[in-house]
């Protein structure tokens, strides 16, 4: 058992790279997010955002640099056994089951668990946080909206107990109320010490929550800082915040 | 066997005790009232209970894990040959039931796996396209694997395969029961084949609700979803090949021994494409649905045969459309007005894959 260092970061990318074929999506990155943070992943279409967190959670691999998750290296480890480790990713989209019920969409979520009675503890809480989905749990996921569909899918991913959460574009397609929603329910996950990674492209939303973000352009990281230093940063505004600089 | 007695219409939702009862004096009686119209109709319902095991096995690919497999026929072809390797006069071999069906079975599972293999990456059209492929590949080479040792005996096929023999009891000769009183070998082979569609559904209906099962629903719903809730994708589509294979493999096997004959002509696209027609107008992803699908795809060709020849030769005085022709234009009209009017089949999935519902322990709650 490695010694844990409190100023370790739980995940470390190093000169990540990552390649789609012959084309370089991700062209060597750094990244630390720390435990109990929530960090953002900010930037344009195409940036390699959705790529590097696919990477993370181990569902696409590095061609190329360092990948160490809570002081070891896990770059060539597979998806299923990076959950078990404790990396949870949402995927771009929900990836929900839409032809499953909302309560077997749950209940999929602890699949890799053995433990009943925690995992009906588990359920419990998270209906507590998701009101909303308590009242469907019977129905087939696919007829839910797009909001329930991804506080299904987020719910999902927190039944499998992960200390680190990879949250895809939440606020994808979604009306302004319910973005704001699922922000509350982030928050309340953070609160719960779950370390958070969040890519996004509503990047005022996730720059005003984060501790932290880094702005990613054409596979390379460009910007890092707070999430409020980012927020008032006159590049940042005029590129992802649509103001003239 | 709840869910399948359901499937009865009118009397499955409102008395389950005498559907079930009802459905298993039918899958009893029927080769006796077979019978009566003559024996083609018994050898047809034992044909039928083979297409429901293929039925079953396919729909273990296609509706569970949702992987397009167009040339599923091929391991019924790898069961059915191994049955003709290993008992027939073809090597000289005459191995007994035990170890000639596990054994097409078990070669038919790692054809499933050489299958999965290569095409893990892959989806949808892709997926149909490259096992389409396969299964032409295993025919063309049941057709030409002559030289330079004559193993599979080419178009000609192989004949005077052994029937099965179980417990000292040889099928194909029947069972003497009185002096009077026989059983014939074709009701012998019907009550064999009745025994392996039950423990084929047994089992499909356990593997569903378990662990197992739902992955496979995971994957066929959203497969980087299932991958990012952990579960290992690869493996399981492997699984997934290869124990729908087995059930190729068996019910091969048992036409191996039935038939008595086998040549590549039995394991043409066009049989893939028939198994998989059944799953799809009967209901993909659901085993009642699947087995209707199966026995209604089967005897519709039969009853055209006997009913569009006299028809036209009555009305006309001679036959315009043979029945073949008659039977392509009729199948292909049925599954257009499915797909139209009932397109999750005749008796749809059910969409909730608890252990209670499925095994039909509770009453689904309206």
């Amino acid at each position: 058992m490695p010694h844990e260092n409190p100023a370790a970061p739980l995940l470390q990318l190093r000169d990540a790279r990552i390649a789609y074929g012959q084309i370089q999506a991700v062209k060597g990155i750094d990244l630390e997010l720390f435990s109990g943070e929530l960090v953002s992943l900010i930037g344009a279409n195409g940036a390699g955002k959705t790529t590097t967190l696919n990477a993370i959670a181990g569902t696409l691999q590095l061609s190329g640099g360092e990948l160490s998750y809570a002081g070891s290296a896990i770059a060539g480890m597979p998806a299923h056994k990076r959950l078990r480790a404790g990396i949870a990713l949402v995927p771009e989209g929900r990836g929900i089951f839409t032809r499953l019920t909302v309560e077997e969409n749950l209940r999929m979520g602890a699949y890799t668990r053995s433990d009943k009675a925690e995992i009906e503890a588990d359920l419990e809480r998270v209906y507590e946080m998701l009101p909303r989905v308590r009242e469907r749990l019977p129905q087939v996921a696919g007829t839910l909206s797009g909001g329930e569909q991804q506080m299904v899918a987020i719910g999902r991913a927190l039944l499998s107990r992960p200390k680190l959460l990879l949250l895809d574009e939440p606020s994808m397609g979604l009306a302004p109320l319910i973005v704001e929603k699922i922000f509350e329910v982030i928050q309340i996950v953070i609160k719960q010490g779950v370390t958070v990674l969040l890519v996004e492209q509503n990047a005022n939303l996730a720059l005003g929550f984060s501790n932290r973000a880094y702005v990613m352009e054409s596979g390379k990281i460009t910007l890092s800082g707070s999430g409020q230093d980012l927020l008032h940063d006159p590049k940042v505004r005029s590129a992802y915040l649509g103001e003239a600089a | 066997m709840n869910d399948i007695s359901q499937a009865i219409p009118f009397l499955g939702k409102r008395n389950p005790k005498a559907a079930l009862f009802a459905l298993v004096v039918i899958a009893l009686v029927s080769p006796v009232v077979a019978a009566m119209f003559g024996n083609t109709w018994v050898r047809i319902l034992n044909f039928a209970m083979l297409y429901i095991l293929l039925s079953i096995g396919l729909n273990l690919v296609v509706g569970f894990a949702g992987l397009l497999d167009l040339g599923y026929i091929a391991f019924y072809a790898v069961g059915a040959y191994t049955w003709a390797f290993l008992a027939s006069p073809h090597f000289g071999l005459h191995l007994p039931f035990w170890i000639v069906l596990p054994l097409g079975a078990g070669f038919a599972a790692l054809a499933g796996i050489a299958l999965g293999f290569p095409t893990l990456r892959l989806r949808g059209d892709y997926l149909a396209i490259v096992t389409l492929g396969f299964g032409e590949i295993v025919r063309i080479f049941m057709n030409n694997l002559t030289h330079p040792v004559n193993i599979t005996n080419g178009p000609q096929g192989i004949d005077q395969i052994d029937g099965m023999s179980l417990f000292g009891l040889d099928l194909n000769r029947g069972l003497q029961i009185t002096e009077g009183f026989q059983v014939k070998s074709l009701f012998l082979y019907y009550y064999v084949f009745l025994a392996f569609v039950v423990l084929a559904v047994i089992l499909v209906k356990r593997i569903q609700v378990s662990r197992i099962g739902r992955a496979w629903a995971a994957i066929r719903d959203d497969e980087l979803a299932a991958k990012a809730i952990g579960i290992n994708t690869r493996n399981l589509k492997l699984l997934a090949f290869a124990m729908g294979a087995t059930f190729g493999g068996v019910s091969g096997g048992l036409f191996g021994a039935f038939q008595g004959f086998v040549s590549p002509e039995s394991f043409t696209l066009m049989e893939s494409i028939a198994i998989l027609t059944m799953i799809v107008f009967g209901g993909m992803g659901n085993l009642a649905g699947v087995i209707v699908g199966a026995l209604a795809l089967s005897f519709l060709p039969e009853v055209l045969r006997y009913i569009a020849l006299p028809v036209q030769m009555a009305i006309f005085g001679k036959v315009f459309l043979d029945p073949e022709v008659l039977r392509m234009l009729l199948l292909s009209l049925a599954m257009i007005l499915m797909m139209l009017l009932k397109p999750a089949g005749l008796v749809p999935a059910q969409s909730r894959y608890s252990k209670a519902d499925l095994l039909g322990d509770k009453e689904i709650a309206q």
